[in-house]
């Protein structure tokens, strides 16, 4: 049977029909065509994207959940082990500096020997202001030596073991120290107290005593070397009526974080206890 | 065998006391872990060696601290007897007793410091010794009473087992 179109122009017709829509295609006109079309094609995709992935997670779900579990654990483990180790590095990092400083005080007094020792306890008597230190007889400490840090006075040796030695405070209600006002050039006793406060004494009420003096040691007495940094005068206490006026003292060491001190060795307090005349019976 | 435990025992608790306990004041007092132990121990009903370690407890503490041996010694030792005569008049209310006794204990051992550091020269005065040592020790100490006490008294039945009746 012989076709009623030839077959040149069933031809040309669909040239004609794929040229047109290429045609509308490029120039924008079948934008909402094919959205129209493609809406449904991409929904149909993603629900069956959807449902293959969760079936896919189903069955490698386990294996997957174990491995992950035990890499959790591996790197919580190694989480806590560099926090560990952050942790000690920061309590070296600290200790070092602490003993750096010592170490640049111990080198700017090339004169005095010294023993750095660490802070291991305090007196358990809270009246008392003495403090613990692990060098003791075996490191060349004797009785009576004294104890600094890079900020100023300690205090000094009260007794001594083979390893150990214990510290009296000049902060101790029952420590003296014979200082020296450094810009007035006058001399006084530091006494330390209950509260853990210095106060200043027996300075003469004509001696111009004023906020922010610098306080060092004297050297009277035989206690302590001279011009060792105590503190500075915080306020001062003047009556009219008394023989002397006393001061209120600002310590240059923090005695609530002492963590190391130096220990000075070449320095042996002298016995003036017997030049102290006693009254003839 | 409890006399000797006391010295391990006593030792560990004056390091922790040396270490940790002096260096966590309130105002400026501090707890006494010894003197906790050592009336919580003398409280314990089966125990009959208070005394051995009251002598214990002052000697260690003796050995460290730059009170003179006989103030702790003798502090120790006076707790330790009221503990006792305490424990018998009063036994059925052992945290109470505790409680108290902490208290009591707390102000025999300043008063005691007290007196003889300022025969011996120290600027104690006595008002703020009390309100700014004596007072916040003894609240440092009565908080630590309950823990101590229920752990001495585990530590008590651990060195003398009570005995049983078949």
């Amino acid at each position: 049977m012989k076709p009623t179109i030839p077959r040149f122009w069933q031809t040309a017709v669909l040239v004609l029909v794929v040229v047109g829509l290429l045609l509308l295609s490029l120039s924008g006109f079948m934008g909402s065509l094919f959205k129209a079309a493609q809406s449904p094609l991409v929904a149909a995709q993603r629900w069956i994207s959807t449902r293959y992935l969760a079936v896919y997670e189903f069955i490698t779900a386990p294996r997957d959940m174990a491995s992950i579990r035990q890499e959790n654990a591996e790197l919580k483990n190694q989480v806590a082990l560099l926090q560990t180790q952050i942790i000690e590095l920061q309590q070296q990092l600290s200790e070092a500096s602490v003993l750096y400083a010592l170490l640049d005080f111990a080198r700017s007094q090339p004169e005095n020997t010294y023993v750095a020792a660490t802070v291991i306890g305090r007196d358990p008597n809270p009246f008392l202001k003495y403090i613990l230190i692990d060098q003791g007889s075996d490191a060349g400490l004797r009785n009576g030596m004294p104890v600094v840090t890079a900020q100023g006075l300690v205090g000094r040796v009260d007794a001594v073991t083979a390893q150990a030695a214990r510290v009296q405070l000049i902060t101790d209600p029952a420590s003296v120290v014979n200082v020296r006002l450094q810009s007035i050039e006058q001399e006084a006793q530091l006494a330390g107290s209950l509260t853990g406060e210095l106060s200043l004494d027996m300075v003469p009420q004509d001696a111009n005593v004023t906020p922010g003096t610098l306080i060092v040691t004297s050297g009277l007495g035989g206690t302590y070397p001279s011009n060792i940094l105590v503190g500075q005068v915080l306020s001062v206490r003047k009556l009219e009526n008394d023989l002397f006026q006393t001061a209120l003292v600002q310590s240059a060491v923090d005695f609530n974080n002492i963590q190391a001190v130096l220990v000075i060795t070449n320095f042996r307090p002298v016995e003036i206890a017997p030049l102290i005349p006693t009254p003839a019976p | 065998m409890a006399i000797l435990a006391g010295i391990p025992i006593l030792g560990i608790i004056l390091m922790l006391q040396l270490g940790i306990i002096s260096q966590l004041p309130l105002l400026q007092g501090t707890a006494d872990l010894i003197l906790l132990v050592l009336v919580a121990w003398a409280l314990q009903d089966q125990v009959t060696s208070a005394w051995e370690w009251g002598i214990l407890g002052g000697v260690m503490v003796s050995l460290v601290t730059a009170t003179p041996f006989y103030v702790v010694i003798f502090s120790y030792l006076l707790v330790i007897l009221i503990a006792r005569m305490a424990r018998r008049r009063i036994w059925q209310m052992p945290l109470l007793v505790m409680l108290i006794l902490t208290f009591l204990g707390t102000l025999v051992f300043h008063l005691v410091s007290i007196v003889v550091f300022q025969i011996m020269g120290s600027n104690l005065p006595l008002r703020e010794s009390l309100t700014l040592v004596t007072l916040p020790s003894a609240l440092l100490n009565l908080l630590l009473a309950f823990p101590v006490y229920t752990i001495v008294a585990d530590l008590a039945k651990w060195l003398y087992p009570t005995e049983l009746e078949v």
